[in-house]
């Protein structure tokens, strides 16, 4: 009777223990599973910013002169990376469906050869899926040589899809080193795409 | 299906419970410092982890003070900057995960066995693991600071980048302790849900059970819900650091919002498993020394189980200032004040079970007298942050700080110390001696109110957190805060008198210590409990409502 009574809780705290360690293993793959999940959601909803880094079609349909949309450039250097980078323009007025032309120029202000990324981001975020790009620097790295100086084009526009309620667009860059490919600081460092070109 | 042949162990537990009074089946146990590594009983073990929490608490204590004391005056007087970091970080990780946290453990360890009639543990190996993973884990973390660049230094919410490619070279040794740290709360959890559904005394339902046994449950399945995300959060960082990977890096195609929103998936949850326990002791304390049956136990325990299972959907009130979108912001912001109500249905009954009762004010009554009016103090404040429009004026200053001080200090921590009072005559036999106790609830109360409150209009006023130097106008409010401080601090070395008075003699206590107010199990037992108790499962006789 007691034996009985001890062997089944023996079995039921070995039944507690397997389900408990089976949720710790699916706990642990969500944690990592929310990884590409947030990126899809991300993508898809457009929120955070985050803009396709691929090359769109610029849409040839009628441009909307009824709306005229303020769209601002702000360049950010800095983590690390002794470069400068300007836009030719703080900011152009256009209307939905014109496309636009806008020079960023890159300066390698240091004595040695590196690479770089310009990281982009679009706020406010409901704008994030009405920018498209036909050109940017930052589907790519850069590479400058000891006090190079380039210029490289921006070419995009906004759909006519735009939310009515913006009325600014603000498109950021950020500039981060390719590391691996300069000196490493504590992270080393290599992007996924950043096989050399 | 052929029966199985139960382990010796267990033959030799129910022969002595068939002839019970017969100790001779448990070995002698090891002598000295041995005996304490090898042992597998759940007092022993509970006595460990309570050791070791009010250890972690003096040290954690300690950085804490160094910090107050940098911020007695505007300036710099005592510490680097880069110190002053790693003090702020320190002291946060110390108290929640070496202090807070094995404390409650060590609260259950102890008394979910005698509440709920086990002989010990489900997995008593398992226990002992779990314990000493824990020395391990914060040695690794304290030795840190001696490591060139110093300890961690980014705040105990490690964000990323600060902590990956900004962090000292040490960090992958914090990224060390913290997967140990965890995977002994794991265990922990894993134990006592295995010990609460298999090993209560016969007849005992889960309706049954004393709430601090519902409320560890409830934070066991948070446990093993949100610790496998920090681990996996911490494993990122640790690919991040060393293996080359772009988890959190924008650089490579990172996101560094995507780290804040793992670990406040790990991190709200967290808050609610260092507070429900503490729900479950306040509502022990109150109806013995209330001389009445606590009020509403069933919509306490769904209360429990509604703010658990909301605490999953409002990380995000932690991240209002990342620039989410107006959706997400609406969102959590009614989430979290949607916590609000279970919260709210506890305080009722906590005071519902005090109306027109005979109150007394014993030691562990007045530390969760103070509990329940300093934890609505603390809730109050979270309401105030989860605001959203308004969170943009209190984020990242001292008013958050204000706030989650309020919650774990005079919240889980006086919880903690209102359970240690209410238990050590079970524990140890005496009563813990009366003035000293007093006196230490007094300064605790003073202190902690002197401390804390006055980072409300500091950090109203603008005070960012996390700074070793400030703007002249938050003076006075810090030098407040910092005499406060340094009496609450202080005054927990009269708490360190109480237990070591207790430990060694002072007023016998009965089995039943607080009077015949309380039906609990524990009390059914000799003060101080036998080493080994409930061999025979007692017989549990459900108390008529």
């Amino acid at each position: 009777m007691v034996r009985n009574e001890t062997d089944e809780r023996q079995a039921g705290v070995k039944r507690t223990v397997w389900r408990s360690a089976a949720a710790l293993a699916g706990m642990f793959a969500f944690a990592f599973a929310l990884v590409p999940l947030y990126d899809v959601f991300c993508k898809v909803t457009g929120i955070n910013g985050k803009v396709d880094t691929t090359a769109q079609a610029l849409v040839h349909e009628n441009v909307d002169e009824s709306r005229t949309v303020t769209v601002q450039f702000i360049t950010r250097s800095g983590a690390g990376l002794p470069w400068r980078m300007e836009a030719e323009t703080r900011q152009v007025r256009l209307h939905p469906g014109q496309t636009s032309e806008v020079y960023f120029t890159f300066v390698n202000q240091s004595d040695a050869v590196s690479w770089g990324r310009a990281v982009p981001s679009v706020s406010p975020s409901t704008a994030t899926r009405h920018v498209r790009k036909a050109s940017c620097f930052c589907f790519e790295e850069q590479q400058l040589q000891a006090g190079e100086r380039l210029e490289l084009p921006l070419v995009f526009q906004l759909d006519r899809d735009l939310p009515p309620e913006v009325g600014t667009v603000t498109l950021v860059y950020t500039l981060y080193p390719i590391e691996g490919k300069h000196e490493p600081l504590q992270a080393d460092v290599q992007t996924i795409q950043g096989e050399e070109a | 299906m052929a029966p199985k042949v139960p382990p010796q162990a267990i033959l030799e537990q129910s022969s002595t419970a068939a002839e019970a009074g017969h100790g001779h089946a448990h070995e002698t146990p090891p002598k000295g410092m041995l005996r304490w590594l090898l042992t597998t009983n759940h007092k022993e073990i509970g006595t460990l982890y309570l050791i070791f929490s009010l250890t972690m608490f003096f040290i954690g204590g300690i950085f804490a003070l160094v910090v107050r004391l940098e911020l007695f005056q505007p300036g710099l007087q005592f510490v680097r900057p880069e110190f002053f970091n790693q003090m702020t970080t320190m002291h946060g990780l110390i108290m929640v995960f070496g202090a807070i946290m094995p404390a409650f453990t060590g609260l259950a360890n102890w008394m979910i066995p005698l509440q709920i009639g086990a002989p010990d543990m489900a997995l008593p190996r398992l226990n002992n693991f779990s314990f000493w993973l824990l020395p391990v884990a914060f040695g690794l973390l304290l030795s840190t600071l001696l490591m060139p660049g110093g300890g961690p230094n980014f705040g105990w919410t490690f964000y990323a980048p600060l902590s990956t490619t900004y962090g000292p070279p040490s960090t992958t040794f914090f990224i060390l302790s913290l997967h140990i740290a965890g995977i002994s709360s794991i265990l922990g959890a894993i134990n006592i849900i295995a010990t609460i559904l298999n090993m209560r005394a016969p007849g005992m339902r889960l309706m049954d059970m004393p709430l601090f046994v519902w409320t560890w449950l409830i934070t066991s399945f948070l446990l093993i819900a949100v610790m496998p995300v920090l681990a996996g959060v911490v494993t990122m960082m640790l690919m991040d650091i060393n293996f080359g990977t772009n988890f959190f890096n924008a650089a490579g195609g990172g996101d560094p919002v995507l780290f804040q929103h793992l670990f406040w998936f790990f991190g709200h949850p967290e808050v609610y498993i260092m507070i429900l326990p503490a729900f479950g002791i306040v509502s022990a304390i109150i109806p013995t020394f209330a001389r009445k049956r606590l009020f509403g136990y069933a919509s306490m325990v769904y209360a429990t189980a509604a703010i658990a299972i909301l605490s999953f959907l409002v990380w995000g009130h932690h991240m209002f200032a990342v620039g989410m979108p107006l959706v997400g912001q609406l969102f959590f912001m009614y989430a979290t004040m949607l916590i609000a109500v279970p919260t709210g249905v506890k305080v009722f009954n906590w005071v519902a079970t005090m109306f027109r009762g005979s109150i007394s004010f014993e030691p562990p009554m007045l530390f969760a007298l103070a509990f329940v009016v300093q934890f609505t103090i603390g809730g109050f404040s979270g309401l105030m942050l989860a605001i959203a429009p308004a969170d943009f004026q209190y984020h990242d200053t001292y008013f958050v700080v204000a706030h989650f001080h309020y919650v774990l200090v005079p919240g889980a921590l006086f919880a903690i110390l209102a359970g240690a009072y209410y238990w050590l005559p079970k524990w140890t036999g005496h009563y813990p001696h009366l003035r000293l106790s007093q006196w230490h609830f007094w300064l605790s109360v003073i202190g902690v109110n002197l401390t804390f409150f006055p980072m409300h209009f500091s950090g109203l006023a603008g005070m960012p957190r996390r700074i070793p130097d400030y703007a002249l106008q938050f003076a006075d409010f810090n030098l407040a805060s910092s005499v406060g401080s340094f009496i609450f601090g202080f005054s927990q070395l009269l708490f360190v008198a109480v237990i070591v008075l207790c430990a060694r003699g002072g007023q016998k206590a009965p089995a039943q210590a607080w009077g015949d107010h309380t039906d609990d199990l524990e009390w059914s037992v000799p003060s101080p409990a036998p080493l080994h108790t409930f061999e025979t499962p007692p017989t549990f006789h459900r108390p008529a409502h």
